[in-house]
């Protein structure tokens, strides 16, 4: 989410990262005319393994991304019920009041936890797979199959509609939000830059992340995708261009996601303070309506003095409501998408239709995603002749989904929301800053970037802006270096990896340590990935001695 | 020393601009009464909270002692409902401590009113008719507060087959025949395309088994199949022509 200090390191990032590597894959993709695999190849032989390095992170995409789909869907089908089954509680046993783990939490967060996921209480134990959730899984598998069954000619028409459609709910969405009662406050906390902020270095390692990660470098699908076009094509326009939509769809969401937040914090605070209000009244039984939040202060201060007794008992039950605090509670990834946003729609009119459409733009989003994941897994394997001789383009879209369902069901698992954080966390983040290195460095220094230049001039017609040498050679490796130092030295220095798991006799998140065996699926995550750069070099190393020394007796 | 109501004591305590509207209620009789419960009477006594406001906003009610009178009257009807038991009256039910915002104690006597009837019993009876008092008032179970009483909640509406379940199958079922649809029809342009030249070999195989005969003289077909020699051309041993 972009903050109001978030803004500015975001476009600086946007200026200096950004748009860099992204000119940098499109015109390898387009001088080289290959995927990933074969161009770089080309560039230099020892680079074969950069390209498996980024088929392997596609494929660990895969097998988890979809989980979320499945969620949207679950959350779709349940939009149709009239309360949403989110908004109230479940009565307990005998019908005197509320399941405890919903009066303890709040109804979003038992509906995330306890019927959607069944949250178990920590990774070690798995549980069972929960049938509704795995139902959801191979619902949305079959959607993603239906739209790579043909290949590319019918992947290219769904996503027209997956890219185009989110921009029209998001925004009905905005008129929506700017509307509601308490926008305001959020905007006003979204677009005010907190000067003490921007000194703080994660504020800038947050915004070089979210910009590394939200144009999808070092996937291999930007290769893929710029070998179609023409030689002569302008690809320098053509990235600053995307670049520069990119980040505005990101900041117009933003603007979304903010009025909302600030609708929902406003709601929690006025909740907050007639909690207060109702309990005072209770307590010293004064009349019904005559506390507002105007006077509430004043009168506070007056029973303090005047029966200090009772109000020291009453005073720990007073909470210290602040519309600050409401603000800055700041939750990332699925948290927000599935617990945050819930809450806030359930506190609209006309609850069910936000909720659709809103799960439904998710859906568009998520299934575009996976379209981009899936087509780079599939490009290899249609490409290779092996295997393309054997089966047809249908059964090996259907034998990769079914593989990819099949693994999936792990994380419909009790523990599964677990294992998806870890994957979520550590299958792409360190591999990818690697592979963009890998390519920076090789593209620059090993092919040479006069070499690349001259290409360059000689394909568009255009000469290399110095801005983008610089970049190119200086600027950006040093910066995915300082990026990736910063994510080893955090894991280093809170010394064993922690997760937050869902407590379900308090009601909350704690924290807890990672065991063993996930810890060998992380650095075995991290590793299989990785390891294909010099293993692939390596590989090449082998076989040219081993044809050098076949070689050498000839002569 | 003389006597004061004990609840004018109360009330005199409390700020004095609380006081001075509470002037204007003048509670019952019994409720000085009221005030002299212990021990065991104490534990029969129950609190009642009205959030008249709160629940009504502009078309809020003022609590007078009519309302009060409706009020013993609807906890007379309570316990009246209870089978085998002796006929409570409206004097039988005693209110004290009516304060501004609006609460009060209550209790029930029996009718020699000696003694208060067990708690237990006040609870069952209240719960039984727990809607009907909140709709003589109109108000519900969170502005017409009896502390001590929960109340059951209403339980929600379970559709007999979850509507989700009907949603996903709806979705599933297209997603599936769309999904067979594109399979056949890819199965379909792959026969024919495998057919196609299948269907050219056997037209050539019925023309070589075809001997063409014109004038009664059977022509060599042309060598179809092989393409590399066309026998029209090449008839002679010599390729160069003579000088």
């Amino acid at each position: 989410m972009i903050k109001g200090s978030f803004l500015v390191p975001y476009i600086i990032m946007l200026v200096v990262e950004g748009m860099p590597l992204l000119y940098l894959e499109l015109a390898v993709g387009q001088r080289m005319r290959q995927g990933s695999i074969g161009a770089w190849r080309t560039v230099s032989p020892y680079l074969s393994g950069v390209g498996v390095a980024s088929v392997v992170v596609s494929f660990f995409l895969c097998m988890y991304y979809n989980v979320v789909n499945a969620w949207a869907f679950w959350y779709l089908f349940h939009s149709f019920q009239d309360p949403l089954p989110w908004s109230v509680c479940p009565l307990n046993g005998n019908r005197t009041g509320y399941i405890e783990e919903c009066e303890k939490a709040s109804s979003t967060q038992y509906f995330w936890y306890r019927k959607t996921l069944n949250i178990s209480p920590s990774i070690q134990e798995s549980g069972a797979v929960q049938w509704e959730p795995a139902l959801c899984l191979i619902l949305a598998w079959l959607v993603v199959y239906l739209c790579i069954l043909r290949g590319t000619e019918s992947t290219g028409r769904v996503v027209y509609f997956t890219a185009l459609l989110p921009y029209c709910v998001l925004i009905i969405y905005l008129v929506r939000g700017l509307t509601l009662h308490g926008a305001t406050n959020g905007l006003a906390y979204m677009f005010t830059p907190k000067m003490e902020q921007l000194a703080n270095p994660k504020a800038w390692i947050n915004a070089a992340t979210q910009i590394f990660f939200s144009l999808g470098l070092g996937f291999g699908s930007l290769i893929a995708f710029a070998s179609y076009n023409e030689p002569s094509n302008n690809c320098q326009k053509h990235a600053i261009i995307v670049s520069i939509i990119n980040s505005s769809t990101s900041i117009f969401a933003s603007i979304v996601t903010f009025s909302i937040y600030g609708f929902k914090a406003t709601f929690n605070y006025e909740s907050c303070l007639n909690k207060v209000i109702l309990l005072l009244t209770n307590s010293f039984d004064l009349e019904d309506g005559f506390l507002t939040a105007n006077n509430l202060e004043q009168v506070k201060d007056y029973l303090a003095s005047a029966y200090p007794s009772k109000y020291s008992e009453v005073f720990p039950q007073i909470k210290n409501c602040s519309l600050e605090t409401e603000l800055e509670t700041a939750v990332q990834g699925t948290g927000l998408a599935f617990i945050v946003y819930t809450e806030a729609i359930k506190n609209m009119e006309v609850s069910q239709l936000w909720s659709v459409l809103y799960f439904f733009m998710l859906l568009l989003l998520g299934i575009g995603s996976m379209l981009g994941n899936t087509a780079a897994i599939l490009t290899p394997l249609t490409d290779s002749k092996v295997i393309s001789s054997y089966l047809p383009k249908e059964a090996i879209s259907g034998l990769v989904c079914l593989a990819n369902c099949a693994i999936g069901m792990l994380f419909t698992m009790e523990a599964g929301s677990y294992w998806f954080d870890i994957f979520n966390d550590y299958a792409a983040t360190l591999s990818l800053l690697l592979i963009v290195l890998a390519e920076t460095v090789a593209v620059c220094y090993l092919y040479g970037l006069s070499r690349f230049e001259s290409d360059l001039k000689a394909m568009t017609g255009r000469a290399l802006n110095w801005y983008w040498k610089a970049m190119w050679g200086g600027v950006s490796p040093l910066l995915i270096i300082s990026l990736f130092i910063f994510y080893l030295s955090d894991y280093i220095s809170t010394g064993t990896l922690r997760y937050q798991a869902w407590d379900a006799a308090q009601g909350q998140l704690v924290t807890k340590d990672y065991p063993p065996h996930a810890l060998a699926v992380i650095g075995l995550l991290v590793a299989a990935s990785t390891m294909c750069i010099p293993l692939g070099a390596l590989g090449t190393l082998i076989t040219r001695r081993l044809k050098r020394g076949d070689t050498a007796p000839v002569a | 020393m003389t006597w004061m109501d004990p609840r004018e004591v109360f009330l005199r305590n409390l700020h004095p601009a609380f006081y001075s509207t509470c002037n204007n209620l003048h509670c019952t009789w019994d409720s000085f009464e009221c005030i002299g419960l212990h021990g065991q009477d104490a534990e029969n006594a129950f609190k009642v909270r009205l959030s008249i406001r709160t629940a009504l906003g502009d078309k809020a009610y003022a609590w007078d002692a009519n309302e009060e009178y409706l009020f013993k009257a609807m906890v007379a009807f309570s316990m009246r409902k209870v089978p085998n038991r002796e006929t409570t009256e409206i004097s039988h039910v005693l209110l004290c401590n009516v304060t501004q915002r609006v609460s009060f104690w209550f209790v029930v006597t029996d009718p020699s009113r000696n003694h208060t009837l067990p708690a237990v019993e006040v609870q069952s009876a209240i719960r039984m008719n727990r809607n009907r008092i909140n709709n003589a008032f109109f108000l519900n179970d969170q502005t017409l507060e009896f502390l001590r009483i929960p109340s059951t909640l209403a339980p929600p509406t379970d559709p007999s087959v979850p509507i989700w379940i009907i949603i996903f199958g709806v979705i599933f079922c297209i997603v599936l025949v769309a999904t067979m649809l594109l399979i056949i029809s890819g199965i379909r342009q792959h026969r024919r395309k495998n057919k196609g030249p299948s269907e050219m070999e056997d037209s050539e195989d019925k023309c070589e088994n075809v001997i063409t005969i014109e004038n009664g003289i059977p022509c060599d077909p042309l060598d179809m199949k092989g393409g590399h020699i066309n026998d029209a051309f090449v008839t002679e041993d010599e390729r160069l022509t003579p000088l």
